[in-house]
């Protein structure tokens, strides 16, 4: 289908970009890629009045080293988060979930920053983002402030951006030396969403797990952490069994949702099975 | 309206747009290039793919204004004099049949082996799991793309 009429502007800044978004009120829409959005778009789920095409604002595209963590640009692409080497030597387990991101056309146009905006908790890199402690930052005509993502992600496709403000990157502190990481996606076919997603990053010590970090992708209206799982983690063996005794908590306290593709308890079960699955493989178990 | 430059296929265009206006119907309507297909309308199927400053991307999920001042190769591009070695291994090879899937999988492929020149056949499944078969020719199209890869279409 074509899309509803929009009015068009493309801003050459932030400042600008975040001008037109105050000039435009609750009817405006920010682009990058537009991977998530022009599909909404075409079928008219989504008919903002104008669209903010932020495609031409190069600050707000690359990886920068920000001492303890990296500041990741919104409109950094999937294929650049893939591709990155301070991704891949700091926080290899964004880079491997964007690799899971749809198909090789989709990652060359989507982008991290629309990706964690657009708030879909079937999205890969929202339970990514979560399990690494990262933080959004976002800028409006008001000003610049940080989001921890625990407090991003509000509700299905909801977040605590307000309506004049852009998200211009992404925070992710550094992963020190012995943690592992997994992402397990479970989808029907090689390009679908996850039916549920894992994101679990293990640090060991001595044999021993000293932390595990683990985000949930599609198991509830907003991307979650398995407590449970994680406090049942810390301190195990790292053994396959004991890691897998503690993925027994995985589905604790969530409310996945039911569709066509699972049923909540199924969908339970795929958390546990995946998240013992995520630990193994993170902690070289 | 909005005006727009874009270099399809070589020729320079510029043309004013509707901002809602999808790169697809950019190509087929406006400049008459219906080597371009559209399949699913969803992104989902790669029928649409085309090459946007030489990476593949599918033109139904792109506006027309994004493409401002891109560079275009469409199937109908891609020859230069004579067929593009992809073209001639998936003739060769029978990689196709209805060939509605072609056009997207010719370009999805040529961007799959600007990446990676010399792909293993896991390889070449991952980098066209963007594009649908539905005459279940997916053998065929790996076999093209190996042969395509040893005559040296990636470098």
């Amino acid at each position: 289908m074509i899309p509803a009429k929009f009015d068009y502007v493309k801003p050459g800044s932030v400042a600008e970009a975040a001008q037109a978004l105050a000039d435009g009120g609750e009817d405006a829409k920010v682009i990058a890629g537009g991977q998530s959005l022009l599909p909404l778009l075409r079928l008219r789920l989504s008919f903002p009045d104008v669209l903010v095409d932020v495609g031409g604002i190069d600050e707000l595209r690359g990886v920068t080293d920000a001492g303890d963590s990296l500041l990741i640009g919104a409109r950094t692409t999937h294929y650049q988060v893939v591709h990155d080497p301070l991704i891949a030597e700091h926080c290899g387990l964004l880079a491997a979930a964007a690799a899971t991101v749809a198909d090789p056309a989709v990652r060359h146009r989507g982008t991290l920053g629309g990706s964690l905006a657009h708030g879909d908790p079937a999205g890969d890199l929202p339970a990514v983002v979560l399990a690494l402690d990262g933080t959004m930052v976002a800028r409006s005509a008001r000003g610049e402030r940080e989001i921890p993502a625990a407090e991003f992600f509000v509700d299905y496709l909801t977040t605590a951006l307000a309506a004049d403000e852009i998200l211009t990157g992404v925070r992710v502190p550094k992963l020190g030396p012995g943690w592992g990481y997994r992402y397990e996606k479970f989808h029907r076919t090689a390009q679908a969403w996850a039916i549920v997603g894992v994101a679990a990053l293990v640090r060991r010590s001595d044999g021993h797990v000293a932390e595990a970090r683990i985000g949930l992708t599609n198991m509830g209206s907003v991307p979650v952490r398995a407590s449970a799982a994680e406090a049942a983690a810390a301190g195990v063996e790292a053994t396959a069994a004991a890691l897998t005794a503690a993925a027994r908590s995985a589905s604790d306290g969530t409310q996945p949702p039911s569709d066509l593709h699972g049923a909540p308890d199924y969908r339970r079960h795929l958390a546990r099975v995946l998240t013992g699955r995520a630990l193994v493989a993170a902690a070289g178990a | 309206m909005t005006q727009i430059n874009v270099t399809v296929d070589g020729v320079s265009y510029v043309d004013d747009v509707e901002p809602r206006l999808l790169l697809v119907h950019y190509l087929r309507d406006v400049l008459g290039k219906t080597g371009t297909p559209i399949g699913c309308d969803t992104s989902n199927c790669g029928a649409c793919t085309v090459l946007m400053d030489g990476v593949s991307v599918k033109s139904c999920s792109v506006l027309a204004v994004q493409a401002d001042g891109t560079e275009i190769t469409t199937i109908e591009g891609l020859a230069n004099g004579e067929w593009h070695p992809l073209q001639k291994a998936f003739h060769e090879e029978h990689a196709l049949q209805c060939g509605y899937c072609t056009p997207g999988m010719i370009l999805a492929s040529a961007d799959l082996l600007r990446d990676n020149p010399n792909p293993t056949d896991e390889q070449i499944r991952e980098g066209l799991e963007g594009n649908l078969c539905r005459c279940t020719g997916y053998e065929h199209i790996v076999r093209a793309v190996r042969r395509a890869a040893q005559a040296g279409a990636g470098q």
